[in-house]
């Protein structure tokens, strides 16, 4: 489907990463924001806000950010497209509806603009240190998609691509910014609305009284009503069958909870995107998302002209995570160099992935400005060095 | 309502078109006051003469929370304490629809009530039913913020030493438009509230004085389901128009009850709507 040309604002546009963002939800179709002010995602509520009259939108500032994510699932359920926008604390405090989300199998997007923790941490300074917590945060088992922007143009396009990804696996879409991409500001070109692909929703068609909510078609994805329309039926966060009835035994929670796993997993070859920069002789690969991976294209132009072959893994979609890549990757280079803006997480997954056959080298960007090349270079001279692969995560210190 | 009968002469229950039958039983003992309230809300239904396609019930936690399972409406059961907040989503999503939040004391009061208060300001389009049994009743009996002072529960072994809610006075404070008191007995008064509520724009708040026979009861020696249920019945007064601050329950006290509230407020939709249009012209 083509996106609506109301709204869209085709051309080429001076954006910070958070209006970008508010750019790429209404060219996608989103119509609804629920939220709670919060540094450093502010704008995206006041740039949302101020776009409302024209497109018809509603917005509401809710109390706090549980009833931010709670308010956006019911709005979704009436059949509009919705987004919210937090940073960790806000994050922090939607887990109970994530979980809610996954359970009803709701779409929509999260976008969490990261800030350094824990707790209140400083507001407006970069972090990644939400990653893990948007991977297993809620409780119970669950899979979940989150993207890693690294620019205003991606805060664009990976918006977009949130809400296709959440209305084609019927699923809550996280967008994991950081405050770095959320609020520099660069050139947005926004294409026209013929160019920019949407998935519509996947809404049921039969007779009335058939209608079963969780009743996967072909896809293993459940088709949608709207409130409204005479189906009557019933959904619950509770363990439950086709028909959206609770049942407390162990069948059901295979039956239900089995098909949450797996309509991500089995999709993760469509669903997981990343770009790579000059592995094909690389010696070394450095694995980076969100603001870290704009430092990475400058260190391995920097490396190469000191003779060091060195290529990038830039992960688009972070969760799931592409396990499959990562491994093949790890049988023919030496090493990887993963720079974060926390103490470690994503570079957990990447040791994971490698078995041992690469050496895998951690950058810590918590305490350092993200620009910063040259650690990042005495972290890949120092790992070229190693005669084997080292178990473990070796941590670059300076 | 009269027995219905099918075109095989079958008898067939008078609300089967309101309630999911393939569901029942349910789950709630004997003697309970919810299954009084869900009567009341079906007749409800039927007396407003509202479009039920176009009606949306949403519950959160508890042994309330389950009446959401039961109704033949599009129905939501939610998180614990967040059916409003759900609700909200709902109806700003589709202000066509009438949205009926049904819970607990304990998930409207307690977990939710930052949701209640804020729902209540924006004057949010919704009917909130909440059955207030005085405790904690699906986790087995413990103390609630509407547990009468010296009440016994099974987290208040000596008593309930903290003083407890009143409701219609926080949603009247709060901005609620349209504020309720009824014990479970009191049907026909009850279904009449509820029939006015559902046709009402704006956030209104119907409380049901609900006999818990489980625990509340047992705990406190004060017979089956039916004996309280008679007692609270019995010692209500019926004072419409009360200032809500005079609402206070106490243990085994007098309850008032009656209609407190019914005003008009334009609602949080309208508000914004206008607010929408003012700014196209502007422009």
């Amino acid at each position: 489907m083509k996106a609506s040309t109301k709204g869209i604002l085709t051309g080429t546009h001076n954006l910070s990463g958070n209006e970008a963002c508010v750019e790429g939800a209404i060219a996608a179709g989103c119509r609804f924001l629920s939220g709670y002010p919060i540094q450093p995602a502010i704008e995206i509520m006041q740039r949302f806000l101020e776009r409302a009259p024209e497109v018809e939108a509603t917005y509401v500032q809710m109390e706090d950010e549980i009833s931010a994510l709670a308010a956006l699932l019911g709005a979704v359920w009436t059949g509009k497209k919705g987004i919210t926008a937090t940073s960790g604390p806000g994050l922090s405090l939607m887990m109970e509806h994530i979980g809610l989300g996954v359970m009803l199998e709701t779409p929509c997007v999260i976008v969490d603009v990261q800030r350094v923790g824990p707790s209140i941490g400083i507001p407006n300074s970069p972090g990644q240190g939400d990653m893990m917590q948007a991977r297993w945060g809620s409780h119970g088992d669950y899979e979940i998609i989150a993207l890693s922007p690294s620019s205003p143009q991606e805060m664009f396009d990976f918006t977009i691509k949130a809400f296709n990804l959440s209305e084609r696996y019927r699923t809550p879409v996280a967008i994991m910014a950081d405050e770095y991409v959320a609020h520099i500001r660069e050139k947005v070109v926004i294409p026209p609305a013929k160019e920019i692909k949407i998935e519509p929703r996947n809404y049921y068609k039969g007779p009335k009284d058939k209608y079963l909510p969780f009743k996967r078609d072909k896809n293993f994805i459940p088709p949608m009503v709207d409130i409204g329309n005479g189906y009557k039926f019933h959904v619950t966060g509770l363990t439950h069958d086709d028909q959206g009835y609770p049942i407390m035994n162990e069948e059901c929670q295979e039956y239900n909870v089995h098909p949450l796993m797996w309509k991500i997993r089995r999709y993760v070859d469509d669903i997981i995107e990343f770009q790579e920069t000059k592995t094909e002789d690389a010696e070394v690969v450095i694995v980076s998302y969100g603001a870290p991976s704009r430092t990475a294209l400058k260190a391995i132009k920097q490396a190469r002209k000191s003779g060091i072959k060195v290529g990038s893994l830039k992960l688009d979609t972070v969760w799931p995570f592409p396990e499959k890549r990562i491994t093949e990757l790890a049988k023919k280079v030496k090493a990887f160099v993963v720079p974060e803006m926390n103490y470690g997480q994503i570079v957990l997954e990447v040791e994971r992935c490698s078995y041992g056959n690469a050496n895998v080298v951690f950058v810590s960007y918590a305490e350092k400005e993200v620009d910063n090349i040259d650690d990042l270079l005495s972290a890949i001279k120092q790992v070229i060095k190693e005669k084997e692969a080292r178990k473990g995560i070796i941590e670059y210190h300076t | 309502m009269a027995t219905l009968k099918t075109k095989s002469n079958e008898l067939i229950h008078p609300m089967e078109h309101l309630l999911r039958m393939d569901r029942i039983p349910h789950i709630w003992c004997p003697g309970c006051g919810i299954g009084t309230a869900v009567t009341a809300f079906a007749s409800a239904l039927e007396k407003s003469k509202i479009d039920l396609d176009k009606v949306c019930i949403v519950s959160g936690i508890g042994c309330t929370g389950r009446v959401a399972g039961y109704v033949k409406l599009d129905s939501f059961h939610t998180t614990h304490g967040r059916a409003i907040a759900f609700a909200t989503g709902i109806t700003l999503g589709n202000p066509d629809l009438k949205v009926v939040v049904f819970s607990g004391d304990g998930d409207l009061i307690s977990i939710g009530g930052n949701h209640f208060i804020h729902a209540a300001r924006r004057n949010i389009n919704m009917l909130v039913i909440c059955v207030n049994n005085f405790i904690y009743a699906m986790t087995g009996g413990q103390v609630a913020p509407t547990t009468p002072l010296s009440a016994y529960a099974t987290t208040s072994p000596f008593g309930c030493v903290e003083p407890p809610f009143n409701i219609p006075y926080i949603a009247d404070s709060s901005g609620a438009v349209y504020v309720a008191r009824w014990t479970a007995l009191h049907i026909r008064r009850l279904t009449n509230s509820m029939a006015e509520a559902l046709n009402k724009p704006g956030f209104s708040v119907i409380e049901v004085i609900s006999p818990c026979a489980m625990y509340y009861s047992r705990i406190n020696k004060l017979g089956d389901g039916l004996d309280m249920m008679k007692f609270y019945h019995d010692n209500s007064e019926i004072k419409h128009g009360e200032d809500t601050k005079n609402l206070d329950i106490g243990f085994q006290t007098k309850i008032t009850v009656g209609k407190f509230v019914d005003r008009e407020r334009p609602t949080y939709t309208e508000s914004y709507k206008k607010w929408l249009s003012e700014i196209k012209r502007k422009k």
